[in-house]
């Protein structure tokens, strides 16, 4: 029982931190219908910002979180303005080709000017340890999760009630009420790239923090399984990245609990593979009617 | 028995109904017309009935054949062929090999013949040419043969549309707003072309169209759709008089 | 004999010239072994990228996980080669076709779906077969497999490099290649010109599956020892910044970029991880200057296949309409 409320928390904790990343894939994809493959790669500059915010600057965690937050927004800005803007217009295959080129440059960027080792990632926090049920908690494990729940929630209010979160969903719906609003597009588009970046920034940290290391590919592996948590809850719904990031939390930590963890990468793409199949819009998502 | 039967058939999408218990009956030859205001559910009768949508309801028989559930090539394969309301030529080819696409599911040569160039593939390239460029004649459009189709001015795309329809060898022709864009004179010479094909290709037409002297002009019976429900159906002079008729456009226009 | 035919024939003859020129020069040591080497990896990037041209570029659809296939011919051939001690030429064939068959298989599910869709899908079967290999102990798991013979050499490279040019080519200029780019134009359409899409687009996966599977049966015996490491998504993407340096619907493209890249990574071997910065940045620079890549849909005259000549006149005894 202890056990499996131990894997509980492990599940709780890896589902949002994907539920996080997931945000920001979905939030792209609602406004532009792209699929912004660098998104994994703010999340890992996040991770080297807030390393070298803490360790450079000597911050305590809040400032710290808050400064790498900003750092990655305006990264994820001039992503867009500079490679993604240009090509609004252009057939979608170039623009994702383009997000793809984005990836790896960032990638193998920061592996040239900052190497490819390793670095274990400061503390930010006293670890200690709870009990509870049998099962050990640490105060960090319960730092992700309310972490990313506080922020999940905030982005939720922003969306429902804010101008600028009326106006995201306006874009999926229909371009001509975002005319009416009195909001540009590219405001809107600035926007939702900030946000993203800024929770992708929140889980580079928090993953630095559990881990405790860090390197310049972090961000493949579990920028892969954070658009699969958002295709699996349905791409383009802000809740569906909440579901889809516990559910592949839930089944990765249970599934490497039965089969050798090797397989792990497997699996998640083997449900992925499956929901396309089954449901392409997702969990949560509804059918498409095709126009003819 | 009629060329084409559909029974009591429904399309509904997340709650909205639209089309409610549609029944047709073509007989061979017939060229009948398909009208109603905007979102009527013309359209969504031509994909029922072509293949792009399973209706919900009912079931569609062709030459006696059920075809509700069939696959849309199987159903252009067994002799019905559509044009669409936003032209959907293929664009970046050209306007011969527009024609030569259609022609594809007759074309008798394997892989290997390809690759190799063997003689099957030029006889059966030959042949496909020869037709291609005969129907093309027919519309007026040999000499443009190697343009790319996406260059073609838009009244001799929509010549391009019907011919590659034609390519298909259908029994039945579905024309979804063959006139729509053109000025009086072009939907006459439209007019004369449609009742020219349906002599020379023995066809059966439906059509859709808005430009109402060409449906009154050309149809020899006409169904009649509001908000997805049949609302009347016979000749155009009963269909002129008839009040339902009128209330439905005039409802149109009011909102316009 | 007319012009174009003498330009036909000249191209060819250069083609003849380059091939015997290379060899000769290899053999004869002018050109080192290191160099050659080079030459044989723009040959096998060229099919790689050719064959991923086929459903990208001619298709129009979007599959982003060719490095899956290239796995599977090149671990194929080696169990054909080490394990069963197979000829090459066998284990080549073998390799290339049971790719193929794989990739129809996995066509059936992927093609339910389209667009991004089908890309993340493709994907993620490449990352599947990457799993699969390090967990098989059979093919050595991570560590991979080592002491296959050196059976590739330029002038099997070369030759299996022209023929899947020239197969693809009259395949793209046939019936064949109309429906696949009719299906990219308007795949509505198509369907309604009584073409079975999706029969069509599994075909040309096969066809994409087994020139991968080709290419990577080759790269495998040309360096000798393989590992799942090698064909993960990086590799795919490589293949993907040839085919849109190069051009999407343009053979002559994918050669052009398979031989910039290969040639300009090389070249860049030098500037160790900087190398790796440059190749996004270049697929950068060409998106945003030029979407549709060096030669997006054009083919230079002299490597189109001429059509059958077909009766100028045909005799029809039917009015013209109108």
């Amino acid at each position: 029982m202890s056990y499996f409320i131990q894997q509980l928390l492990n599940a709780l904790q890896l589902g949002s931190i994907y539920a996080l990343i997931a945000l920001g894939y979905t939030m792209v994809y609602g406004v532009l219908g792209l699929i912004n493959f660098a998104h994994g790669d703010i999340f890992m500059a996040g991770a080297f910002f807030g390393f070298f915010i803490a360790v450079m600057l000597k911050l305590s965690l809040i400032p710290t979180l808050l400064l790498a937050m900003f750092l990655a927004a305006v990264l994820g800005i001039a992503i867009e303005r500079v490679a993604y803007r240009p090509l609004r217009k252009a057939p979608r295959m170039s623009l994702i080709i383009t997000a793809l080129g984005v990836s790896l440059f960032l990638e193998n960027f920061t592996r040239a000017t900052l190497g490819g080792q390793q670095r274990s990632f400061p503390k930010l926090l006293n670890v200690q340890e709870f009990a509870l049920g049998g099962a050990t908690v640490t105060n960090l494990q319960i730092l992700i999760i309310v972490v990313s729940l506080v922020l999940m929630l905030l982005l939720r209010y922003v969306v429902q009630k804010t101008m600028i979160g009326k106006a995201m969903r306006a874009v999926s719906d229909n371009k001509e009420v975002l005319a009416l609003m009195g909001i540009s597009l590219d405001t809107v588009v600035m926007a939702t790239f900030g946000i993203g970046s800024a929770l992708a920034a929140t889980a580079g940290i928090l993953v630095g923090m559990a881990y405790p290391v860090i390197d310049p590919y972090m961000g493949i592996a579990v920028g892969w399984k954070a658009f699969i948590a958002a295709v699996l809850g349905g791409i383009g719904l802000i809740d569906g990245a909440l579901v889809g990031g516990l559910i592949l939390g839930f089944v990765e930590i249970f599934a490497a609990a039965l089969l050798p963890s090797t397989y792990r990468d497997g699996i998640a793409f083997a449900i992925l593979i499956i929901v396309l199949l089954l449901k392409p819009t997702g969990l949560l998502g509804r059918p498409v009617v095709k126009k003819v | 028995m009629s060329l084409l039967h559909a029974e009591h058939c429904s399309m509904h999408f997340k709650g909205l109904k639209a089309v409610q218990d549609f029944t047709l009956d073509l007989e061979e030859g017939e060229l009948v017309g398909l009208i109603g205001p905007n979102g009527a559910g013309k359209t969504t009768v031509f994909n029922m009935l072509t293949g792009v949508y399973v209706p919900t309801e009912g079931k569609i028989f062709f030459q006696g054949q059920e075809i509700t559930k069939a696959k849309a090539w199987q159903i252009n394969q067994g002799g019905i062929a559509r044009t669409f309301q936003n032209i959907r030529l293929f664009g970046d080819m050209t306007v011969l090999d527009n024609i030569r696409v259609a022609l594809s599911f007759r074309i008798r040569y394997k892989m290997l013949d390809a690759v190799l160039r063997w003689s099957q593939y030029q006889k059966e390239e030959t042949r496909v040419i020869e037709e291609s460029m005969e129907l093309l004649r027919l519309f007026h459009l040999d000499g443009k043969q190697h343009f790319l189709a996406k260059n073609l001015p838009y009244g001799e795309q929509r010549r391009l549309e019907i011919a590659r329809a034609l390519a298909t060898k259908p029994k039945l022709l579905l024309l979804d707003e063959p006139a729509a864009g053109m000025n009086n004179k072009e939907s006459e010479e439209l007019m004369q072309l449609i009742r020219w094909i349906r002599e020379h290709f023995n066809l059966t037409i439906l059509l859709i169209e808005h430009h109402m002297p060409v449906v009154m002009g050309i149809c020899e019976r006409i169904k009649v759709l509001d908000f997805g429900q049949t609302i009347a159906e016979g000749t155009p002079l009963e269909i002129q008089s008839n009040k339902r008729v009128i209330e439905a456009y005039l409802g149109e226009e009011v909102e316009d | 004999m007319s012009k174009s035919r003498s330009k036909r024939l000249g191209f060819w003859l250069v083609i003849l010239a380059l091939g015997v020129g290379m060899e000769a020069l290899g053999q004869f040591e002018i050109i080192d072994g290191y160099v050659m080497q080079v030459i044989e990896l723009i040959g096998i990037n060229i099919i790689l990228v050719a064959s991923l041209n086929l459903i990208n570029g001619f298709l129009g659809e979007f599959a982003i996980g060719h490095a899956g296939f290239m796995a599977l011919g090149a671990y194929i051939s080696a169990i054909g080669t080490v394990k069963f001690h197979l000829p090459f030429v066998v284990a080549l064939l073998v390799g290339g076709l049971l790719t193929a068959g794989v990739a129809y298989l996995i066509g059936i599910p992927a093609f339910k779906t389209f667009g991004d869709y089908l890309a993340v899908i493709t994907l993620g079967f490449n990352m599947i077969i990457v799993n699969l290999l390090n967990n098989i102990e059979y093919v050595g798991g991570p560590r991979g497999m080592v002491g296959l013979p050196k059976s590739t050499n330029f002038l099997w490279v070369f030759a299996t490099t022209i023929l899947t040019l020239v197969i693809l080519r009259n395949l793209v200029y046939s019936n064949y290649g109309r429906v696949w780019i009719a299906i990219r134009e308007n795949v509505i359409a198509a369907e309604m010109m009584g073409i079975n899409v999706n029969r069509a687009k599994l075909k040309a996966f096969a066809i994409a599956g087994f020139f991968a599977g080709l290419a990577g049966a080759l790269w495998g015996h040309m360096l000798q020892y393989i590992n799942p490491s090698s064909f993960t998504y990086l590799k795919s993407t490589d293949m993907l910044v040839m085919l849109y340096l190069g051009g999407l619907g343009s053979l002559t493209g994918s050669v052009l970029g398979a031989t910039l890249m290969t040639g300009l990574l090389e070249v860049l071997r030098d500037f160790g991880v900087w190398r790796m910065v440059i190749s996004p940045l270049i697929l950068l620079i060409i998106m945003l200057t030029r979407p549709l890549g060096l030669l997006g849909n054009r083919e230079p005259r002299f490597v189109v296949p001429k059509e059958p000549k077909a009766a100028e006149e045909v005799s029809h005894n039917v009015p013209a309409a109108r």
